[in-house]
Formats: C-alpha cells, sequence, structure tokens
C-alpha cells in the first residue's frame, strides 16, 4: 500500500453555511443522501468503525413511524476530547449532521447524550440549538434536537447502555442483538452515531463522496480528528488524513524519546517502538477513536497498565462476570507478579483470561480491556515483571 | 446533615414530565443545586413519578456524579487517569489536602469542600485537570490550584 504521509486537514473546523448544506441535502432524495455516505466509505469515528451508510440505511429499511437519531457525545475513553473541541467549535454542524440523518432514516426527533463532565459546556450548546431549530424552521423542514445528560460512567459510551441512561436506568449495556437500528432508544429503530461522525456526514453532502474519498486509504477514508496527549512537546486536536504510520505520527508528536503510543485510549493498542514504522493508524492497521498518547522511555509501562487497569475495574457496570470479576483478577494479577507473590510465568495465566473476557464478556467494555493488557504485556514484559 | 428541597421536586417533576425517562433530568438537577441525594428527596422523586424508592436508589447509586452520600457546597473531583497521573496529579491533590486539611473522600467541617478522585474528565493536552462542580480548571500546579481554591473560599 502506497505511504500517504501525515498531512494536516481542515473540515471538521471549517466554517460553512449550515443552512445552504441543509437546503441541499433536503433537496436531495433520501436514497441520494444514503448512497452519497455510503460511497464516501465514512466508517464511525467513535471507535468502533461500523460503516455510517450501512448504519442509516438499516435504519431506514425499518418500518416503525417512530425512530431516532442519537449522538452519542459520551466521550469518556482516556485520551480523547476531541468531541469536546467539536462540541465547543461547531456545534452547528453536529446539529446539521443529525438533521440529514434524520432525514436520512426518516427520523424527526434527535437527543444528544453529554457526558456530565462537559455540563459546562450547556449554556453555549443551548445557543446554538436555538438558533439550529429557528434555521431547520425557515428552510421548512421538521427536526427537534434534545439535550440528555451523563452523569459520570464511562459505560454510558457504549450505545445501549446509554439508552438505558436516556431512559431512566442504570448504563447497563443489553444483549445484542437487536440491534439499535431495529430496537435503539424507547425500543424503537435508533441511528446512533458519534458526534465527529455526525459532522463528517454533514461535510459529504457539502463537498461530495468523490471529493472526500480522495482523502485517506481504501479501508480508512477521509481524515480524522486526533487527541494527542502524554508527553509531548504539541499536545492538543489535530485533524490529519488517514493512512499514516505510527512512526510519521512520532516523528511529527514525539519529544524524541518515544518508546511507546498508546493507540485508542484504554481500550486500545499500545505499539511499542520497534513497531511504529509498520504499524498504519486506521481500520488496516490499529484503529483509534482519536485518542493518541505518547510515553517516553521515563515513564513504567507497569504504571501505565495500572492505571488502565484500575480504570476499567472502577468503570465495569458490574452486570457480567467475566468483565466484574475478571478486571479485578488482572489488576491483582499484575500487582502480585510485581511484589514478586507470583513467578513471572503467571502473567500467561492472566494473558488467559484477557482471552476469556475477550470471548465471554457482554459488551465492548470487557471486550476490549485485553487489548491494552496484552499489547503492553506482550510488549513491555520486563517492565511488568522488575 | 440534611436540605430542606421545598417544592423542588414537585417543580422538576412539572418541568421534566414525571415518566421514567423523567428521572435522571430530575436527580441531576436536584445534584446541581445541593450537591447530593438524601434519602428523603429520593423518596419524594420516588413519589412523583410514581415508582418505587428502590429504582430511584438503583439509578442514582450507578452514577458517581449522583452521590447519595453528603457532599459539600464545591465538590472537587481530581482527574487521576493516566495523562493526570503522569503530569503531577498526586501534587495537586496533597496541595489541596493541606489547604483544605481532609483527605480525598472526605468533606471539611463546614461542609464547603469535598475532595474526590474521578476517571478521565477529558482534558489530557491541559493536563492535569480537576473539575469543581461543573467548571474544569486546567494545566494546575499547586500555586495554581490554591489560587482556584482560595477564589471558592468566602
Amino acid at each position: 500500500m502506497k505511504n500517504r504521509g501525515l498531512t494536516k486537514v481542515d473540515l471538521i473546523f471549517e466554517t460553512i453555511d449550515s443552512g445552504k448544506v441543509l437546503s441541499k441535502a433536503f433537496r436531495m432524495s433520501n436514497e441520494e443522501i444514503l448512497k452519497e455516505i455510503l460511497d464516501s466509505g465514512l466508517r464511525g469515528r467513535g471507535g468502533a468503525g461500523f460503516p455510517t451508510g450501512m448504519k442509516w440505511k438499516f435504519t431506514a429499511a425499518e418500518k416503525d413511524p417512530e425512530k431516532y437519531i442519537v449522538c452519542n457525545a459520551d466521550e469518556g475513553e482516556p485520551g480523547t476530547f476531541k468531541d469536546r473541541e467539536i462540541l465547543d467549535r461547531a456545534a452547528y454542524k453536529v446539529y446539521g449532521g443529525m438533521a440529514i440523518a434524520g432525514k436520512a432514516i426518516g427520523s424527526k426527533k434527535g437527543y444528544i447524550y453529554l457526558r456530565g463532565e462537559y455540563r459546562f459546556l450547556l449554556p453555549q450548546l443551548y445557543m446554538e440549538l436555538d438558533k439550529f431549530h429557528k434555521l431547520i424552521k425557515e428552510i421548512g423542514y421538521d427536526f427537534n434536537i434534545e439535550y440528555r445528560m451523563g452523569s459520570g460512567a464511562y459505560i454510558c459510551g457504549e450505545e445501549s447502555a446509554l439508552f438505558e441512561s436516556i431512559e431512566g436506568f442504570r448504563g447497563e449495556p443489553r444483549n445484542k442483538p437487536p440491534y439499535p437500528t431495529t430496537s435503539g432508544v424507547f425500543n424503537k429503530p435508533t441511528s446512533i452515531n458519534n458526534v465527529e461522525t455526525l459532522v463528517t456526514a454533514m461535510m459529504i453532502i457539502d463537498k461530495g463522496a468523490a471529493e472526500y474519498i480522495k482523502l485517506g486509504t481504501k479501508d480508512s477514508r477521509g481524515s480524522k480528528v486526533f487527541s494527542v496527549s502524554g508527553d509531548t512537546p504539541n499536545p492538543g486536536i489535530f485533524e490529519l488524513e488517514l493512512g499514516m504510520t505510527v512512526k510519521q505520527f512520532v516523528d511529527e508528536f514525539g519529544d524524541g524519546d518515544t518508546k511507546a503510543v498508546q493507540v485508542g485510549g484504554a481500550s486500545g493498542f499500545c505499539v511499542p517502538r520497534k513497531k511504529f514504522e509498520d504499524t498504519i493508524i486506521g481500520f488496516e492497521g490499529v484503529p483509534t477513536g482519536g485518542s493518541m498518547k505518547l510515553f517516553n522511555s521515563s515513564r513504567s509501562m507497569y504504571n501505565v497498565l495500572h492505571n488502565y487497569l484500575d480504570f476499567f475495574t472502577e468503570e465495569s457496570c458490574g452486570q457480567c462476570t467475566p468483565c466484574r470479576v475478571g478486571c479485578q483478577q488482572l489488576l491483582k494479577g499484575i500487582e502480585r507478579v510485581k511484589k514478586g507473590e507470583e513467578k513471572s510465568l503467571y502473567l500467561h495465566e492472566l494473558l488467559k483470561l484477557a482471552d476469556t473476557m475477550k470471548i465471554a464478556s457482554k459488551c465492548g467494555l470487557g471486550q476490549s480491556v485485553g487489548n491494552a493488557f496484552k499489547s503492553i504485556v506482550e510488549n513491555f514484559r520486563e517492565e511488568i515483571i522488575y | 446533615m440534611m436540605y430542606n428541597t421545598g417544592n423542588l421536586v414537585k417543580e422538576l417533576a412539572e418541568r421534566h414530565g414525571r415518566k421514567r425517562d423523567s428521572l435522571m433530568p430530575i436527580l441531576q438537577e436536584i445534584v446541581c443545586k445541593h450537591n447530593y441525594l438524601t434519602d428523603e428527596v429520593m423518596v419524594d422523586v420516588a413519589k412523583e413519578l410514581d415508582i418505587s424508592a428502590a429504582e430511584v436508589y438503583g439509578t442514582a447509586s450507578f452514577y458517581s456524579f449522583l452521590d447519595t452520600q453528603p457532599r459539600g457546597r464545591y465538590v472537587i473531583r481530581v482527574c487521576k487517569t493516566i495523562t493526570c497521573s503522569m503530569k503531577g496529579k498526586n501534587d495537586i491533590i496533597s496541595t489541596i489536602e493541606e489547604i483544605l486539611k481532609i483527605k480525598v473522600g472526605e468533606t471539611t467541617p463546614d461542609n464547603q469542600f469535598s475532595l474526590l478522585e474521578t476517571n478521565c474528565i477529558g482534558w489530557c493536552h491541559k493536563a492535569p485537570a480537576i473539575l469543581i462542580n461543573d467548571m474544569p480548571y486546567t494545566e494546575l500546579t499547586p500555586e495554581k490550584v490554591i489560587d482556584v481554591i482560595k477564589g471558592y473560599m468566602h
């Protein structure tokens, strides 16, 4: 595959005439909108990467007259802060993207589930929302958006847990199937999309899929907003074309002493220095919702892993045993190895446990604890033991 | 410790409705005003929504920001996730502990401040960060956090 290098892009934060793009979208047929999004190859920007066009198409195909668009703004993955920035600087595009999605699937109602940690943004978001509701009325379209707030639970970023929370229950994930496209919030067909996905969809309608696919690679079309933090002289939010290697990323953002990059947050993968060159950031390599944490050689990867496991132990909803007990045992396990209470071979047992959690846990939380665990233990075994 | 909510629960039920999905917005608004949920207020909410008080407590206790134990007027939450932890979170905590004379998990005797830790609050690029009620404070140093806390003292 051709290596495309690191290119900065300005799509998400670019100022556009919202009324013009929405008018254009409402003149298009639902099929035309769906085709445009499918052709763009856009995949969900929250981390899981499900093709957005397919999600919309499945929801559009449902017969129920009551359907919902839900914007997932429960950005809780450690190291991710791009959705806050997008809402802060371009909320009107989030609302616009929701209205376009609503048109495509046949929904008149949208919910934005915003994490409680971002409550301070609400006054300004409501001001923007008033403007949006006026604009959409002027254009002659009927679409209403309502905010619902989270209250400090990472698990509510999981789509079915998020629905439970909107409905007023504990944020415990549901069994799948049924998938949200058939039975989502209030058990109605729902398309749930990440903040950035909705903005990107609006930009695709504005610029056209043909223009959009000029960016990125076959598996990872377009650009993406990255949240860069850790040991870097240049932390912050950067929109970059997809398809770069970790090496190119580190050359741009590293401090000259980068030994590992955690791609995709606590539920993502740790890439050690020796693999920087061969690892592509994107769906053909390591996927990410945007979280990029750099660690230099002064950092102990044991401390990093311990912090992540502590995080998961607290944030596991406790509903299913593999995740609830598994997280605790992994945490206790590495502590025992570190203290010398267990031999280093014990790490193999813990790796097996991580595999079991992957296949036996009910939702993405328990299923992805093993990502960070395995990639850190396998690449930094000495640091975990000694 | 208790607080008087007067007609608050009734008002909130009028505004948000009496459906199950009104529960979270009602509880959140009570916490915004009073910082935590008393047993009494949860029973009141249950009556208004015509659901069991156990349902209200069961829901509230799931969410770390819906405290069911007494908290001070200003709840300080210090981010303890990896980047904040790498960039000096411990110094921030010990500084706050020193000026408020309380440990993590405790509330000052005058019920003004509670000190807690929390998971990632989305300010990793400006670590270390804290929340005081809803307001984030970022790129903190021990000196800076003293100024911030003093701003909340009367």
